[in-house]
């Protein structure tokens, strides 16, 4: 055999132990000592790396917290209470508990409601339109529905409605918050789910004075002040013409949604109305009120006046 | 030697000038004015007066307290009838001052006299100070407020007065006729500028499309000092204070400064126009030229309007056919800004109402980029559309600022010219609104 192919051999050999020394003591000199923890935490995240929870992703959130040796401020809304109950043995720690949460679109001027003023034919995404046009509809604080909200979301829990051209946050929504910072004009919320995921809430953000608002758009809140005058628990506030429903306070009576003439507050996954006449009874408030209407407010007479209202 | 011109880019769009043989006529008074409170550049002025209060032709109406802002006159005599949010042009509601017109009555300090006045009497800093209490504003569209460019920074020395008569935007002939019909003022209200700067040179840029313009203002130009005219060779968008400079003395102002870095300050004829009645004439910036043009107009005419009148009578007055138009434009068809409504009032920054035919009001399909490299090619910035817009849409925006998107003077060139119908500068304003807001986070750290 060639004597020139065994030298080699010899030589690379050679220049690999040397190497393999230098590196193993390398390795050792500059050794990163990592918690342990911080692996175990991870992988019982979600590893959803939805920054939901502020941080980058879900490695910089177990970081985070195993470093902080605190869950206090850390939540993993996507895992909720279920996770973070889990959590707390591992770590030694006591969880927060928050309660769950879902993202709402507070506007409701769809085409119907809200009618296009004029045609548009450039760049539709919300970014670029919410500085250049108050909206089809007219309405300088409603949806553009662009989609933006939708493209953001990483868990399919958004879609737009193909008829009213607004998005629809589904039952799966984690409140990861993507979207409601995707929005230019800060209209999705998120707020608390309620018992049996039942939510009261006013679904505008038209800040203009009533008749203005009314102008662009015939479900927007007038602020007129009807609901937080029937609201006993001290929940709803009306700010620049627009109210605003405290969900920590608001104990899902419905006595609101009854009032407001523009029909702007909603509710969802309630069961249907009980019929009018029983209400009625319940509440007193609009007897006092309307004048006009002194005897005795009859079924037909109710319903003309939602059917009314609710044009 | 070929005609002056800037060095980069530039497209040579249709002319179009319909009106420009159409004379200035005076504009009936409107029933009811409206004056947003933010005409200008810059922080919107705040209201002077309330409902039920009556005011004069002249009297300030709101003031302008931050650095870059300016005030706004009535152009009208009669009541305020309300100080609420109106619909201006874009569909935003905007505070403004609604004032129902009563007869006709000025303030008494506005001299109304024909006669032309050739001598300043007043004092350099003087002259700032009624340029700015008159609430004049860059008249070319932008409506930067006069007052702030003549502020020289300290270290900075002007050389140069540069006046803008380019007019390069299609259609638009206000400029024009203002150059033709009122000259001499215009020419004895660069010699207030120029006492202003304290500069001995002035220059008119004019392109050659208006051979008239320069003949009659080179014969005024001869007996004042230090006051000349140049002919430019027609290029898109050369009314750009950047490419003016170009065009004209052949500087070039680096990335992201002002032109008084290459000693020059760049002003509108119609500012110095207005400048003129506001020195001389102690008259606050309440009228201005409109040119009313478009293929569905009937007489394409000049006015000199009122500020505060709306668009609607204007165009009733030139014969437009609404029913045959699919959009109007406040200002011209390349930089304009498409109305939402015509009810919205004449600004400060209006020069023109453009009235687009049904069937090229709409955007061509948009197809995919084919690389032809046209959009770069025509960039008066030296900026690659293409790339900007796409890596906008990314929202790339570190490398958008690293390919000087805040360079774009959104001129519309590359729009124009790409083939493909790409919203290349709709993209690109998206990419300046996102590293903008980008640059304000980094300065508030």
């Amino acid at each position: 055999m060639d004597s020139s192919i065994i030298n080699a051999i010899i030589t690379m050999s050679a220049i690999g132990v040397v190497s393999a020394i230098i590196l193993f003591f390398i390795a050792q000199k500059f050794k990163v000592i990592e918690d342990p923890r911080i692996d175990i935490v991870e992988e019982a995240l979600p590893k959803a790396n939805c920054g939901g929870c502020g941080y980058a992703g879900c490695r910089a959130f177990a970081e985070g917290m195993v470093k902080a040796g605190t869950m206090e401020g850390f939540f993993c809304p996507v895992g909720g209470n279920d996770l973070m109950k889990s959590l707390g043995p591992l770590l030694g720690l006591i969880p927060e508990e928050k309660a769950p949460q879902i993202a709402v679109l507070r506007c409701n001027g769809s085409i119907k409601n809200s009618i296009p003023k004029f045609e548009y034919d450039g760049d539709h995404t919300c970014s670029f339109t919410t500085n250049l046009t108050a909206g089809l509809g007219g309405c300088q604080f409603g949806c553009l529905g662009g989609g933006e909200c939708v493209d953001a979301c990483n868990f399919d829990a958004m879609y737009m409605d193909p008829i009213t051209n607004l998005p629809v946050v589904k039952d799966n929504c984690v409140a990861c918050n993507a979207c409601v910072l995707a929005c230019p004009r800060n209209i999705l919320e998120l707020r608390n789910r309620g018992p049996k995921d039942k939510r009261i809430y006013v679904a505008c953000m038209n800040e203009e004075k009533g008749p203005l608002a009314k102008l662009n758009c015939t479900v927007a809140c007038i602020g007129c002040n009807a609901c937080v005058k029937v609201c006993n628990f001290d929940a709803i506030h009306v700010n620049n013409f627009l109210a605003y429903i405290d969900y920590e306070k608001c104990t899902l009576c419905r006595k609101c949604v009854e009032v407001c003439p523009t029909d702007a507050i909603h509710e969802i996954n309630f069961k249907p109305r009980v019929p009018k006449v029983e209400t009625e009874k319940n509440t007193p408030q609009p007897k006092e009120k309307l004048l006009v209407v002194e005897k005795e407010i009859s079924k037909s007479d109710t319903a003309e006046f939602e059917a009314s209202s609710n044009n | 030697m070929g005609l002056l011109t800037f060095k980069i880019g530039g497209i040579h769009p249709l002319e179009n000038k319909m009106s420009a043989q159409a004379a200035i006529e005076e504009f009936p008074l409107p029933t009811k004015a409206v004056f947003p409170l933010s005409q200008h550049l810059g922080v919107p002025a705040k209201a002077l007066v309330k409902r039920g209060d009556t005011v004069k032709v002249g009297q300030i109406i709101a003031k302008g307290e931050a650095f870059i802002s300016a005030d706004i006159h009535s152009s009208v005599s009669g009541k305020v009838a309300k100080v609420e949010p109106v619909l201006d042009s874009s569909g935003f509601r905007r505070e403004s001052v609604i004032i129902d017109v009563e007869g006709d009555e000025w303030d008494e300090s506005i001299d109304r006299s024909p006669e032309i006045i050739k001598e300043c009497k007043l004092e350099s800093s003087e002259i700032v100070k009624r340029i700015h209490a008159c609430g004049i504003v860059g008249m070319g569209g932008a409506t930067f407020p006069t007052q702030v460019k003549y502020m020289v920074p300290q270290g900075k020395t002007v050389e140069y007065l540069i006046i803008n008569g380019v007019e390069c935007e299609p259609y638009l002939t206000s400029d024009h006729r203002l150059m033709l019909e009122k000259g001499e003022e215009l020419i004895i209200g660069i010699t207030i500028m120029m006492k202003s700067l304290k500069v001995d040179k002035a220059i008119i840029g004019i392109e050659n499309n208006k051979p008239d313009a320069i003949a009659h203002l080179s014969k005024i130009a001869a007996n004042y000092k230090g006051i000349s005219v140049v002919s430019l060779k027609v290029q898109y968008p050369q009314g750009g204070e950047k490419q003016l400079i170009d065009a004209v003395l052949k500087r070039q102002i680096p990335s992201g400064k002002l032109p008084i870095e290459v000693g020059c300050v760049v002003n509108n004829v119609g500012t110095a126009f207005a400048i003129y009645e506001a020195v001389q004439k102690n008259k606050p910036l309440i009228e201005r030229i409109v040119t009313v043009t478009g293929k569905t107009v009937s007489k394409p005419s000049n006015y000199k309007v009122r500020i505060g009148t709306p668009i609607i009578s204007l165009i009733e007055k030139a014969g437009g056919n609404m029913e045959s138009t699919g959009k109007v434009i406040n200002g011209g068809p390349m930089m304009g800004k498409s109305l939402i409504t015509v009810d919205a009032a004449v600004t400060k920054g209006t020069s023109g109402i453009l009235l687009i035919e049904n069937e090229k009001s709409k955007r061509i399909p948009i197809l995919n980029c084919i690389r032809c490299g046209k959009c770069t090619s025509v960039c008066p910035m030296g900026l690659e559309p293409h790339l900007l817009s796409i890596i906008s849409v990314n929202g790339m925006n570190e490398r958008t600022e690293k390919e000087r998107v805040m360079d774009c003077i959104e001129c519309g060139s590359c729009v124009y010219t790409c083939p493909s119908g790409r919203p290349l500068l709709d993209n690109i304003r998206l990419g300046k609104r996102n590293v903008g807001i980008m640059i304000r986070n980094r300065s508030k750290k």
